[in-house]
């Protein structure tokens, strides 16, 4: 019996040690913060270094007394930013390639590639569609063709990357037919033609201003600049010319809100006055609206918030406005530099499960919120589930609307087009400008589509790619289930959920097909997929 | 029997500020359903037919027959409207002369003009917003049949709280697939197992629990639940209707969603849009007009006799208009060859119910249509009048989320119509 006691000396040391580990590990686990990574969203390490908006939102989150999280994983960050920055999920040809990529800076080379897409220029211009009111009907009125003109324009100008400065002067400057010199439309999609509501649209728009809450003679001083923008019709059906208007050929005395007086004489146009304060590297407020604005878009919240009534709101962010401010006017009004420099950085790429040391509603704008898709990238992923593009015969705008099946959600020039998809899922209806237009809430109306409209049904089912992952079922339930699972989450399966299945497969007492179609179901009405995270 | 016909009288303006004020306690509707004829009828083809005007202004519609309301006429298009005149009052003289579709929608169903700056609310999502609070169905409270407007924002300004659910779908075939409620080839026992795995997988769901955004939807889902598996399902499902009943509706799209509207209102449903296209008839007008007034004709009075049937016609309220009416003089000339063009200086519109007086004629066209002769009524006189029988005073706050100071629906400044349609309501 002499082995059999030895065997149990053995043990017991065998405990020691193994306590000694376990005890050793716990302390190692509790002052490494970096362990506690939520699988599958978090990484324990970072694998890119902290850039220059980090260390500002490191200033901050000291002052608050709270950390940075974790980063999150390399399936969390794909899907993240092909979704900010390409307004799609990514394929999963596009998912393995990355997660196979081992080189150190595969995430910035990603990043570079996707501001080069079409996707970036089409789903930005989705953006700037809806704060510049891109619709036909009312109230904006702007009808088809000036739309697609306007649309046409301010796609290409972010696809070349216009410098930002030089976009804004000439939507607020040019003169000519809205067919011909699209970013006249600026002046044309805009409840109402006073020149107050012309300086309210340009307040809101370029400086972030609530213009009603400017005191009257700052309102009436503002409004002088656009005194002279006049319309007039044509022969074609819609067209319009917006010029400026000769008289009254009198000197015009004026004030910008910085309170600089300016004299304007007949032969100056006064927007081109304007134009030139507000883009002038001094104006604080042009350059604040637009970091913050890009901040807003990427982050899902401004630095100030509401981003349309910033003017003149102080907040924990400021240093990092400065230093926005500072990179957007260092790089000549480059905003792709700005978007890249937020996506590169750990701000940007972190989990966003939040943890207890980050409630403060103050610093909300140092994390990436969770927040649903937008109504057109939710629409598009659908149809990349499916297979199928969403065909539109409106007949609103007249005359009828046909889309062909083609084009992607994100890309409809017109805010008017019928589609109670898009209005049932949040998609601002364009008439003030005002970012809080569009709808990123949840509603039963939004969730009833969801889990059970005819619609989702006949997605799943027409699905090829899914069918695809199904017909390999036979050859084993694991690998299937990760393909549906990357198709709709962009991550393969835990093993938790893997043996939720499993256990689903066997007790559900349906077909193998029509499993796999429920689990797809259930994913897409998952929290995951419809929620950016 | 003229003096049935009650036509503007200098009594009016003192009648509106007797109406006013106490009697909003005594109103009985509860349900609006809004016929809109989108498109914009013609009005001579319907309510208020010229026959003496001649070829040129009647085409093949040129009989004008007796209702069951001595001194009323309606157009011969409408023969079984025609039996039940005393059940609905007629507004001859409805005017706003905006010949725009968009603008038009927008000033007929919200009751301001447009260009002021501000999106106004419907209707619909004025009502909603006062009436929501007290109504505890589950089926939502605004519901447009079947497709939505798409001309402005129905919800206004009041945000996506109080956009109307919108059912898709097409009650005339033989499963009325509601979107989002009544999905085809799903069974409720599917529909339960799914419900089940889904809770199984929300990881990222358990993970934060308290999320705000994360609570919404959840109470969304539950909300969305009960009215998949609960009584919302029910109420579309017209195979619990007997034969005769959706016969006499007419089995096509407009009759069978009358007939729902009618199931909704049973249910306490505040307001139902019946969104019926087609009517923007610019070529092949009477060919169209043909076809669709016998539709309208049989599903219309259906629903009217139906609801009386059912003692709901006192609390519902019926409104029947398009943005316009049509040009009374047809264009015969290429490329309309027979059409009529939008016309909004005058048109009909049809009220009943919910304590508008049945068998009256508010104001009156011109000889041939085409101008208001007498008592004109504006869109805000209109819309004034259901908000006051449904109990909702026009000059009070109309609450929002955007702190916007505004009231109901109050006259516009300048205005100098004359009122509310005080002399076909039963206020008092």
């Amino acid at each position: 019996m002499m082995n059999q006691g030895a065997h149990y000396d053995i043990l017991k040391q065998m405990d020691k040690r193994l306590w000694l580990l376990i005890f050793v590990f716990a302390i190692f686990c509790f002052i490494q913060p970096g362990s506690s990574a939520i699988k599958p969203y978090e990484d324990e390490n970072w694998t890119i270094a902290e850039n220059i908006i980090d260390a500002r939102i490191n200033e901050i989150l000291n002052k608050y007394n709270a950390k940075m999280r974790n980063p999150c994983s390399d399936y969390v960050f794909i899907r993240r930013v092909y979704l900010d920055a390409a307004g799609r999920l990514p394929t999963l040809q596009e998912i393995d390639d990355f997660i196979k990529d081992k080189k150190p800076n595969k995430r910035k080379t990603l990043i570079d590639n996707l501001l080069e897409k079409d996707d970036f220029a089409l789903y930005w211009s989705m953006k700037w569609c809806d704060i510049l009111r891109v619709k036909s009907e009312y109230p904006i009125n702007l009808w088809p063709n000036a739309v697609q003109a306007y649309h046409r324009w301010i796609y290409e100008k972010i696809r070349e990357n216009m410098p930002y400065d030089r976009f804004a002067r000439q939507l607020l400057t040019s003169s000519g037919s809205n067919f011909r010199v699209p970013p006249v439309n600026f002046y044309r999609a805009i409840q109402g033609r006073s020149p107050q509501s012309i300086a309210k649209a340009v307040c809101q728009t370029f400086m972030g201003i609530d213009f009603e809450k400017l005191p009257q003679d700052q309102r009436e001083n503002l409004a002088l600049f656009f005194s002279r923008v006049a319309y007039k019709k044509t022969m074609e059906w819609k067209e319009e010319i917006v010029y400026l208007n000769p008289e009254p050929a009198k000197k015009i005395r004026t004030a910008f809100i910085d309170g600089k007086s300016v004299e304007i004489f007949p032969e100056e146009d006064p927007r081109i006055v304007f134009a030139n304060w507000l883009i002038s590297p001094e104006n604080k407020w042009f350059n604040r609206n637009i970091v913050n604005r890009i901040w807003a878009w990427i982050m899902g919240q401004g630095i100030i918030e509401p981003v349309d009534d910033a003017y003149g709101r102080d907040t924990p962010g400021k240093d990092l406005l400065v230093l926005l401010e500072d990179e957007l006017i260092k790089s000549g009004y480059d905003l792709k530099h700005l978007i890249r420099i937020i996506l590169n950085s750990r701000t940007y790429q972190q989990s966003s499960i939040p943890t207890r040391d980050t409630k403060n509603s103050e610093i909300q704008f140092a994390f990436y919120k969770v927040r649903q898709m937008e109504a057109e990238v939710l629409l598009d992923a659908l149809c990349y589930i499916g297979g199928k593009g969403e065909e539109y015969v409106s007949q609103i705008p007249e005359p009828y609307t046909y889309i062909p099946r083609e084009n992607r959600n994100i890309g409809l020039a017109d805010g008017s087009i019928t589609s109670s998809f898009l209005i049932t899922f949040g998609r601002p209806s364009r008439d003030t400008g005002l970012v809080t237009e569009r709808s990123s809430k949840p509603t039963d109306k939004q969730r009833l589509y969801m889990l059970n409209s005819s619609d989702i049904q006949r997605r799943i089912s027409s699905s090829s790619e899914l069918r695809k992952a199904i017909s390999q079922l036979w050859r084993g339930k694991k690998e299937s289930i990760n393909t549906i699972y990357k198709i709709l989450l962009s991550r393969p399966a835990t093993d938790e959920e893997i043996s939720v299945m499993e256990e689903y497969f066997s007790t559900s007492g349906v077909q193998p097909y029509q499993v796999a179609g429920d689990i797809a179901w259930a994913l897409i009405n998952s929290k995951e997929f419809i929620f950016k995270h | 029997m003229k003096s049935r016909i009650v036509f503007v009288s200098i009594f009016c303006a003192a009648a509106m500020t007797l109406a006013a004020g106490d009697s909003l306690q005594k109103t009985k509707a509860k349900s609006v359903i809004q016929i809109w004829m989108w498109g914009g009828p013609s009005q001579n083809d319907t309510f208020d037919p010229k026959p003496a005007a001649g070829y040129d202004y009647c085409g093949q519609l040129d009989k004008a027959i007796p209702t069951n309301v001595p001194g009323i006429e309606i157009n011969g298009s409408l023969p079984m409207l025609a039996k039940i005149a005393d059940k609905y009052s007629i507004i001859r003289s409805m005017t706003h002369g905006i010949n725009g579709h968009e603008s038009a929608a927008y000033y007929m169903q919200t009751g301001h003009k447009p260009g002021t700056g501000l999106v106004y609310p419907s209707l619909g999502a004025i009502v909603c917003a006062f009436k929501g609070k007290t109504y505890a169905g589950k089926i939502p409270p605004y519901i447009v049949l079947t497709q939505s407007q798409g001309r402005f924002s129905e919800e206004g300004f009041l945000g996506p709280l109080y956009k109307p659910f919108v059912t898709g779908g097409d009650p005339g075939r033989p499963v009325f697939a509601v979107e989002g409620i009544v999905a085809e080839g799903i069974t409720q026992q599917q529909q339960q197992r799914r419900r089940e795995l889904l809770g199984n997988l929300d990881n990222l769901g358990r993970l934060m629990p308290d999320y705000p955004d994360f609570v919404l939807f959840d109470q969304a889902q539950n909300e969305a639940y009960e009215m998949i598996l609960g009584e919302t399902r029910k109420v579309f499902d017209l195979s619990e209707e007997p034969d005769e009943v959706r016969n006499r509706y007419g089995r096509n799209w407009f009759g069978q969603t009358c007939l729902v509207a009618r199931r909704l209102v049973e249910k306490g449903v505040p307001y139902i849009t019946i969104n019926y296209p087609g009517w923007d008839t610019h070529k092949q007008h009477f060919q169209t007009m043909q076809r669709k007034l016998s539709e309208f004709d049989q599903g219309l009075s259906a629903l009217i006799e139906d609801l009386e049937k059912r003692n709901l016609l006192e609390t519902t309220i019926i409104w029947c208009s398009g943005e316009f009416g049509r040009t009374p003089k047809i264009q015969w000339e290429p490329p309309w060859n027979g059409g009529r063009n939008h016309w909004g200086h005058c048109f009909s519109v049809l009220v009943a119910g919910g304590g508008f007086k049945g068998g009256f004629v508010v104001g009156a066209s011109d000889d041939k249509g085409e101008y208001v002769a007498q008592r004109p009524v504006y869109p805000e006189d209109l819309l004034r009048s259901i908000l006051k029988l449904i109990g909702i005073d026009p000059d009070e706050n109309l609450p929002n989320d955007r702190g916007i100071d505004v009231k109901v629906l109050p006259y516009p400044e300048g205005y100098s119509g004359q009122g509310e349609l005080i002399e076909i309501m039963g206020l008092k």
